[in-house]
């Protein structure tokens, strides 16, 4: 149960960081990659995953 | 005037005194809509102290002041159509694009070496890629930093608007006070066209509904900037088919609602930026497309034409981008600021004001004796200060002046490929000049040579160098006078 970050997509914004509420998210080395452990799929924080819904890049924040 | 310690060659040059204290009395401000009571003269003094020295805010400014982005806030919460947040390359040259992410130490250090270097510094802005309000950390590091270390520096935003009034304290308790709002709509059903989704109460928004929201938050964010005595500065995106006709519409509101200049630009929409825009084959205005709005706009909230769509780390005086002479690895390492430069350049700047303003007056003299019912479009060549100073064909860009019975007004830039590159002229580029210079009936500019003129001819565009070095004014007035008034002069060189 967690989400994953495609690195050739991303744009390194870094929004999708600071919306985590599970500080999931961290910029490592070249791109933002997330924390499987640390990942919750915001289950019970929010409706929706957070890092995919304000992702600018389509189907860059995906089920890992 | 003999050589200053710092030339003003370099500073570039447009009309107006559009936003002076006396044209502002008369100006479009009588009904109840400019959000303060304070009686006119004292309202319009404290505005001008705030716009006096900031190239955006003020034409008159654009001559002789230079603003810097630094690209510090590169996370968004709303999608544009005309935006391609993937985009990056260092040779393009289009808002928003980007070569330089930096963190807000890193901005420091940056806008430090440009003040150290370039004394017309007077504005730091951060506009995109991202927006500023939403990205709010790096954007209230970065000018917390810069105003402890360079104090008179005037601090900026740009921001889609939609996480604006959470921010409106904030930006009141740091001085910011010019505030850019990018708004190009007012009715949610055009807004669908052109945002595909926002961000918002932690879950996206799509169509109507998400257009719904971020118009909401766009005016209220703009009264509470207005309640606060901010200065906002309305950017809209003109698009053929989309929004162009409801423009008109959006500078009603955003006029009731206090702003201070509307500005509305042309979507640039190449396919090779990869928009969705760009993709989809929607089309940007034409340069007369864009006038002809403009000018129906007129006497609506107050105009802004001499936009240059600055890039997100553009470094200079408007129309001129020194951004590559100052990314990181060319600055040092430890910087320190050393004001001299600019309070040298201030003093400069204050005497030549005011040579420029009688020389003005004295223009609009010319233009109003020759009593003539006609207007003439005239593109002026400037490296700056006010002056005819630039070969024609080393000028990127040709500032155009309508000159007609209501006086002379900065009508627009128009953006060329410099003609003449490495003292070998371009045949083709000239084409391409003659063809942006559409509807311009003359150009004036320091030298000219004769094979470019007679090309420009042909095309049905005069040239001469008749006037070069004078102030803009003073040489359309003459010009003006020449054509129309009682004793005609041959324009030509
Ligand atoms: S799904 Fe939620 S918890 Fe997981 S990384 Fe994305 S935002 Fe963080
Ligand atoms: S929001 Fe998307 S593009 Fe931005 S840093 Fe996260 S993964 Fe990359
Ligand atoms: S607000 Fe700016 S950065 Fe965000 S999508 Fe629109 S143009 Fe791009």
């Amino acid at each position: 149960m967690a989400f994953k970050i495609i690195a050739s997509q991303c744009t390194q914004c870094g929004a999708c960081e600071f919306e985590c509420p599970s500080g999931a998210i961290k910029f490592k080395g070249e791109t933002y990659v997330i924390d499987p452990k640390k990942c919750t799929e915001c289950e019970g924080t929010f409706e929706t995953q957070q890092c995919a819904s304000v992702c600018p890049v389509s189907k860059t924040c995906v089920p890992a | 005037m003999s050589a200053p310690m710092i030339s003003l060659q370099g500073l570039s040059g447009t009309t107006v005194f559009d936003q002076s204290p006396a044209r502002a009395k008369s100006g479009g401000c009588a009904s109840s809509s400019c959000g303060s009571s304070a009686k006119p003269h004292e309202m319009d003094s404290v505005v001008w102290e705030k716009i006096k020295d900031h190239p955006c805010f003020s034409e008159e400014a654009h001559h002789y002041f230079a603003r810097m982005h630094v690209a510090v806030a590169p996370a968004c919460n709303i999608q544009c159509n005309y935006c391609n947040r993937k985009y990056d390359c260092a040779n393009e040259s289009r808002p928003g694009v980007v070569s330089e992410r930096l963190t807000p130490d890193q901005a420091l250090r940056k806008v430090i070496g440009v003040a150290n270097e370039v004394p017309q510094l007077s504005v730091l802005g951060i506009a995109g890629p991202g927006d500023a309000c939403y990205d709010w950390k790096n954007t209230k590091a970065t000018f917390q930093r810069v105003a402890k270390e360079i104090g008179d520096i005037k601090l900026c935003i740009s921001t889609n608007g939609l996480a604006l009034p959470d921010r409106v304290a904030e930006l009141a308790e740091m001085n910011v006070d010019h505030v850019t709002i990018t708004i190009n709509m007012v009715d949610p059903r055009i807004g669908a066209k052109i945002y595909p989704w926002i961000f918002y109460g932690n879950r996206r928004y799509t169509g109507v509904e998400a257009a719904t929201i971020l118009h909401e938050r766009q005016m209220s964010g703009l009264e509470m900037l207005t309640a606060r005595g901010i200065l906002t500065k309305i950017n809209s995106v003109m698009i053929p088919g989309v929004n162009d006709e409801h423009l008109i519409e959006v500078n009603k509101w955003v006029k009731e609602r206090g702003a201070f200049l509307h500005n509305v630009m042309p979507l640039i929409s190449d396919p090779a930026h990869g928009t969705h825009y760009g993709l989809s084959g929607q089309r940007g205005p034409k340069a007369m497309e864009l006038k002809a709005l403009q000018d129906r706009l007129e006497g609506g909230a107050k105009l802004m034409r001499h936009c240059r769509q600055c890039r997100a780390d553009a470094v200079g005086l408007l129309g001129e981008d020194r951004g590559q002479e100052f990314t990181l690895d060319r600055l040092p390492d430890k910087v320190t600021y050393d004001a001299s430069k600019r309070e040298t350049y201030r003093a400069v700047v204050a005497r030549e004001r005011g040579d420029r303003l009688a020389a003005k007056s004295e223009a609009l003299g010319m233009v109003k004796t020759a009593g003539s019912g006609k207007s003439l479009l005239v593109a002026v060549a400037t490296k700056g200060g006010g002056r005819i100073n630039e070969h024609f064909g080393h000028a990127k860009e040709f500032q155009v002046y309508e000159a007609s019975p209501k006086g002379i007004s900065f009508v627009g830039h128009r953006k060329v490929e410099q003609y003449c590159l490495g003292g070998r002229a371009e045949d083709k580029s000239l084409d391409g000049v003659i063809s942006t210079l559409e509807g311009v009936d003359i150009v004036l500019c320091a030298r000219i040579g004769n094979c470019p003129e007679d090309r420009l001819k042909e095309g049905g565009i005069r040239a001469t160098e008749a006037y070069g070095y004078d102030y803009i004014e003073t040489a359309i007035g003459a010009l003006y006078a020449a054509e129309f008034g009682s004793e005609p002069l041959a324009a030509t060189a």
